[in-house]
């Protein structure tokens, strides 16, 4: 029996509380979570609230031909029914998407999914809204849907978009990136070319909070207040301004503590329209909060990208080229968020970390009768799909090369010295150094020790297998030259005050889910002007308070908001370094920064801390000229470029030959994410991405029956791991810092989401080799793996 | 969050106080035990029912586990958590403690009910297989006291129907204990807490020379109905217990069942399990009928 | 209807309906609101709290049935300003991230220490199997029970010796 390395657990007793910086630091944000003292959307009850409930439609495809709401308006308790044809009165029955498309608030003419919101109802309390629905007599047509993706564009198909002017058809969009010609000419020649059809299935965040609003409109004020569950306040301030027709200056948006995002609570939902207009009506406050089934069949699903991929190479394992046509589901509003010039997100980044002669991409996506969404559930704008498919890919390039797919990719990679490296599909990865974080991630799991075990099982008739992946992420969206969502440039702003007692306040755009803002940001700050984290307190999630920015997803805000943090934190010290030279009689030139105080170069005995500093800053006596009193500052941050983490990932798993079922054994993660500002967050970031992972490659997945029912619709159907399903994760770190990052810093919050799918199914296409298995697609649970073993693999759709 | 339609609360104070307000108010009352198979339907308004009769106050009178010399006796009442914590269960019938592990969770364990499991009449609900593995008999009390003892064959009559009626509740539930007899389960599912792709029970009792008297095996979720297939005890009955002997009762096992293409699998799939999980959980059974 | 029960050691008798169930009463009623909800089906578990000790999903059952019965919730974790172990092995492991999980898991982990002081890392999985966390990968979670399982061990240790 060969070895096997015992996995590598942490401890808990390297609890370094540092005074200033960077390093492991408990969250400032934990004792209220910890004393349910958190304050989330539903927590918030304000004095004559009501309750909103919304009717969805039944049926994926139909005509509303009528909805008769008098019974529901007799009912006891109730406020205000609302149609779609009321809203239409208002001119607020359809809304923009952050894809430029139009989604209905209420349906008018047409439901075009299982669940699409078609009236709602306010009440006194949460039970007799719920209680009204039933009440509610809604007369349809029912249509053909169009379920099967690949018969969107077939002639005949129903149409779904007949809203849109001149729409005959339920494309979408065609998009392509790269040089066609270039890359056929390289297949053209190459040794050898491997083909593979690859499906990365419909699948839903989910997170544990569902998605909900409090709208409070003042109608003496003319001010509408709103708590929601959104990742982005401030775009949304704007889009509710453009929907509603408010004054931006009298929408005051708040995201409170959030249950988890996930990319889940970025766009805007027709049930925070809803509620902003049940306000409006019923002059009350008024609270939606969408139960489980709402969440998994009307929000912001992920992927559902048909994929074929091909790859070139030699017959020494030099990858030439990769090229790739997908079909692109987008249900049946196009409410994906992303950059506008980026339709299919960051797919772009296809061609992983690997020095490519030539790639090709061509992208068709449809309308089809589902949930609309697309960008969600950690995936970076796309890049989850991405690396899906070169992952794969390359595993069965591998295969077809009878070569260890772990010496296939360090053959491959892009070396240290190429970095600037300019894809040929035109990313300029900024930073990279692979190797060693393959090495790595190779020594963590004992990889030599790994494929012997495996060989003497494979002798015996067991099944276990080896899986790797390797990413290089693209996240910290982005430059605005040309990067915007609906008009709004990518950029943050920051803002950071000094008291005169030396504590300080920083403000910020973005908005935390769980990723430890208040703490990460406090760190930041802190390794700059060298005020304690204790002594920072960080502001985030309410527009009136904060300065405008985009928010947080796409692991955009280290990248993005970091910057602005550490950018307006050395614009503070300048000034102080200006202050505290006239205290010290000196010249700015001979002062020097020691960490929390400014120093007399050649002299340690002549300092002042950044604390007396804020004090004379506010205090008594003249400024040197041309200061102004007080002392802050406030930065809008835009990014040269884009961040470019990358990690390696191996997973061992083993399978049960007689039920197929597939147990993750070991998950080794080693991520470089540029500077760490607080390992202990990253590690939890990377811990938690990880489990996603496991759901996706193993059990999750949003199904439709042909008629368009959502066979995902609850917690019994669409399965999330739990402690039973995932290993205790083995992780590790290189540091390659972002050149252009103020701090070096890249992003994590994805990379293991992004990653670890990969790694998984890789290792389970590996644990039936000997059966042949080359591909088998996500979700791989018992029965589709059995399937698989029996030559039967079939695609989920 | 999803809520149920407005019904009337009643607490049961004891057995036949709750069996005459069942009688009351007949079909449209239903008892609640545990709840969470009841509770999440009326939720979702998938059920409506204008009381709800709450038996947990019942839980001193019918949460039980009586071991006797012939026969064990299980109150209606008693936990999934009482029945996996209970080793003179685990020790007459380990079944129990096999299939206890992996039903839900261990929170809603702590609150579900044995009653509440074989009422739902759930096709792929584990505790229908595991007594009819055991050739359990079920004690049902209707109005004035007076009680029926039905098989498990005759208690469940179809999915979600049960031979209890209006004006009746399920009370206890009966195991005959044999000499010689070793039992087993074996559940797959795709995640910890689902409902079974396919499960298994097994029980045999042997003999003294070593050959099987007497087994039983019961499956979940291969078809509408949770039974134990004759076909299989007869072939094992007499033999010598071997390995050529448990794949004749897998093969039995996959062709007498008739399981349906799902989000949990295709029917091949769980055929293939009911042939594999026969045979694990025979395997097993006799092991520990021989220890 | 009325019903009485007793909440973090407090009586508590309000007039509800029979249908109420005990996650909304906690909440809505008694402005409890560090319990969650995550689902319909009693599948995430972040409602959990106990019923008379024993960790139960709050939204699977009905605040008629809690009547005459204890309950304890996330807020009746700590003692005054002192946290209760679990709660601070949670902050110094790093067990939550959004935190909305946190609560339930904290209720069942706290239940599983009281009558298994010592349990293995399996054992604490099982234990939290009916809870579902989207941030943490679980591993963090662990590692606080066992945080707190080790400093529980060695305060009764210490107080031992003094004693």
């Amino acid at each position: 029996m060969t070895a096997v390395q015992e996995p590598r657990t942490s401890t808990f007793d390297d609890n370094d509380q540092k005074p200033v910086g960077f390093g492991r630091m408990l969250r400032k944000e934990d004792p209220r979570l910890l004393r349910g003292r958190g304050r989330f959307t539903d927590d918030v009850q304000l004095p004559g609230m009501l309750h909103l409930a919304i009717l969805r439609s039944p049926f994926a495809h139909a005509r509303v031909v009528s909805v008769d709401t008098s019974a529901a308006e007799a009912a006891p308790g109730i406020r205000a029914v609302v149609t779609g044809a009321k809203l239409a009165e208002l001119g607020l029955a359809w809304m923009p998407t952050l894809s430029n498309d139009v989604q209905a608030v209420l349906a008018t003419d047409k439901v075009r999914f299982q669940g699409q919101e078609v009236a709602f109802v306010v009440a006194d309390d949460r039970y007799s809204a719920r209680d009204a629905l039933e009440l509610i007599d809604v007369e349809y047509e029912v249509l053909d849907p169009v379920i099967d993706v690949r018969q969107a564009l077939a002639p005949g198909a129903p149409l779904i978009r007949d809203d849109l002017d001149g729409k005959t058809d339920n494309h979408c969009f065609d998009w392509e990136t790269g040089d066609a010609d270039a890359t056929a000419a390289v297949f053209a020649r190459a040794d050898v070319v491997v083909q593979q059809d690859i499906v990365y299935p419909r699948v839903h965040p989910a997170p544990m909070e569902t998605c909900g609003a409090v709208a409070d409109f003042d109608a003496v004020e003319g001010k509408l207040k709103l708590w929601s569950t959104t990742q982005a306040p401030h775009a949304h301030r704007t889009l509710y301004a453009i929907v509603a027709g408010l004054p931006e200056h009298k929408i005051q948006v708040i995201a409170p503590d959030i249950g988890g995002g996930f990319g889940n609570k970025v766009p805007i939902y027709p049930g925070y329209v809803c509620a902003i207009v049940g306000s409006i009506v019923t002059g009350k406050p008024v609270k939606w909060m969408e139960d489980r089934s709402e969440n998994l069949i009307s929000t912001g699903f992920a992927r559902d990208y048909i994929m074929r991929g091909e790859i070139a190479a030699t017959r020494d394992g030099k990858i030439l080229a990769i090229r790739t046509n997908v079909l692109a589901d987008h249900g049946a509003f196009n409410g994906t968020a992303a950059p506008v010039k980026y339709p299919a997100g960051f797919f772009g980044v296809f061609t992983g970390s690997y020095d490519l002669e030539a790639a090709y991409c061509s992208m068709t996506a449809v309308y089809t009768n589902k949930a609309p969404g697309g960008v969600a559930y950690a995936c970076s704008f796309r890049i989850t799909e991405a690396v899906y498919l070169v992952e794969r890919i390359v595993d069965c390039l591998a295969a077809e090369l009878e070569m260890d797919p772990a010496e296939l990719r360090l053959k491959n990679f892009i070396q240290p010295d190429q970095f600037p490296y300019e894809t040929k599909t035109g990313w300029v990865y900024d930073s990279g150094n692979y190797e060693p974080t393959m090495r790595q991630a190779m020594d963590i799991a004992g990889y030599a020790q790994l494929r012997a075990e495996q060989a003497e099982k494979r002798s015996r008739g067991e099944l276990m297998g080896i899986g790797i992946s390797f990413f290089t992420e693209a996240v910290g969206a982005g430059p605005r030259k040309n990067m915007d969502i609906l008009g709004l440039g990518m950029a943050d702003g920051c803002e950071l005050r000094v008291h005169p007692t030396g504590k300080a306040v920083v403000r910020l755009s973005v908005k935390t889910q769980g990723q430890g803002h208040e703490t990460t940001f406090a760190q930041i700050v802190a390794e700059e002007i060298g005020i304690p984290p204790a002594d920072i307190e960080v502001v985030h999630g309410d527009t009136d308070q904060t300065p405008f920015g985009l928010g947080t997803y796409g692991s955009r805000s280290t990248p993005v908001s970091g910057a602005a943090a550490a950018l307006v934190a050395r614009k503070v010290r300048d000034k102080a370094q200006i202050i505290a030279s006239a205290m010290l009689e000196v010249t700015v030139a001979d002062l020097e920064w020691v960490k929390g105080s400014f120093q007399v170069k050649g002299d340690p005995g002549k300092s002042v801390t950044i604390q007396q500093i804020a004090m004379r800053a506010h205090g008594a006596g003249d400024l040197p000229e041309g200061i102004e009193g007080g002392l802050e500052a406030q930065i809008c941050y835009n990014p040269s470029n884009l961040t470019y983490p990358h990690g390696a990932y191996i997973c061992v798993v083993d399978i049960d030959p007689g039920t197929a079922q597939v147990k993750v054994r070991r998950f080794i993660a080693v991520d470089d994410c540029g500077t760490r500002i607080n390992p202990m967050i990253i590690e939890g970031q990377v811990h938690g991405g990880l489990t996603d992972g496991v759901g996706m490659a193993l059990m999750e997945m949003i199904a439709f029956d042909e008629d368009g029912n959502c066979l995902g619709a609850s917690l019994m159907d669409y399965l999330i791991p739990t402690a039973l399903e995932v290993p205790d994760w083995e992780t590790g770190y290189t540091v390659t810092p972002s050149p252009h990052h103020p701090i070096g810093a890249k992003g994590v919050g994805e990379s293991a989401t992004v990653g670890s799918p990969p790694a998984i199914v890789n290792a389970v296409v590996d644990a039936l080799k000997p059966y042949g298995v080359r591909h088998a697609d996500m979700p791989l649970t018992p029965s589709r793996v059995w399937d698989a073993m029996r030559g039967r693999a079939t695609p989920p759709i | 969050m999803q809520v149920p339609a407005p019904f009337e609360y009643e607490r049961a104070t004891s057995v036949d106080q709750a069996i005459g307000l069942l009688e009351r108010l007949g079909s449209s009352a239903r008892l609640v035990a545990g709840g969470h198979s009841l509770l999440p339907m009326m939720k979702l308004r998938l059920a409506t029912f204008d009381y709800l009769i709450d038996i947990n106050p019942l839980h001193a009178e019918l949460g039980y586990i009586r071991v006797g010399a012939g026969e064990v006796r299980i109150g209606a009442l008693t936990r999934h958590r009482e029945l996996l914590e209970s080793d003179e269960l685990a020790a007459a019938f380990p079944i129990f403690r096999d299939a206890e592990r992996v039903i839900a969770d261990p929170v809603v364990r702590n609150r579900g009910t044995l009653g509440g499991s074989l009422c739902q009449a759930d096709p792929s609900e584990d505790l229908s297989a595991v007594c009819t593995t055991l050739d359990a008999s079920c004690v049902i009390r209707g109005p004035g006291g007076a009680e029926r003892v039905v098989s498990m064959g005759e208690f469940h009559v179809g999915p979600y129907e049960t031979a209890v009626g209006d004006g009746e509740m399920l009370t206890e539930v009966r195991l005959p204990v044999r000499p010689g007899g070793g039992s087993a389960y074996v559940k797959v599912e795709r995640r910890a807490g689902d409902w079974a792709v396919v499960s298994a029970g097994a029980a045999v009792w042997l003999a003294p020379d070593g050959t099987i008297a007497d087994a039983r095996v019961g499956l979940a979720a291969v078809g509408p109905n949770t039974t134990g297939i004759p076909e299989i005890s007869a072939a094992l009955r007499g033999r010598e217990p071997a390995e050529k002997l448990y794949e004749q009762a897998g093969a039995i096992a996959a062709r007498s069942c008739d399981p349906a293409t799902d989000q949990r699998g295709s029917a091949d799939y769980k055929r293939h399990l009911a042939d594999e999980l026969t045979r694990r959980t025979l395997r097993t059974a006799v092991a520990r009928a021989r220890s | 209807m009325q019903v009485t029960m007793i909440v973090n050691d407090a009586e508590v008798t309000r007039e509800i309906e029979g249908r109420l169930l005990l996650v909304h009463f906690l909440r809505d009623v008694l402005g409890l609101t560090g319990t969650h909800w995550g689902c319909d089906t009693s599948n995430c578990g972040t409602c959990v709290v106990w019923l008379d000790g024993e960790p139960v999903k709050s939204c699977t059952v009905l605040a008629a049935m809690a009547g005459g019965h204890e309950v304890r919730t996330v807020e009746g974790l700590a003692k005054g300003a002192e946290l209760d172990p679990i709660q601070e092995g949670f902050m110094q492991c790093h067990g939550l991230q959004c935190g909305f999980c946190t609560p339930g898991m904290m209720m069942t982990c706290r239940a599983l220490l009281d009558k298994n002081p010592d349990p293995t890392d399996a054992e604490i999985r099982e234990a939290i199997s009916g809870q579902i966390c989207r941030c943490t990968g679980y591993s963090t979670i662990v590692r606080s029970v066992r945080w707190a399982s080790v400093h529980e061990a060695a305060a009764a240790q210490t107080e031992g010796a003094q004693a």
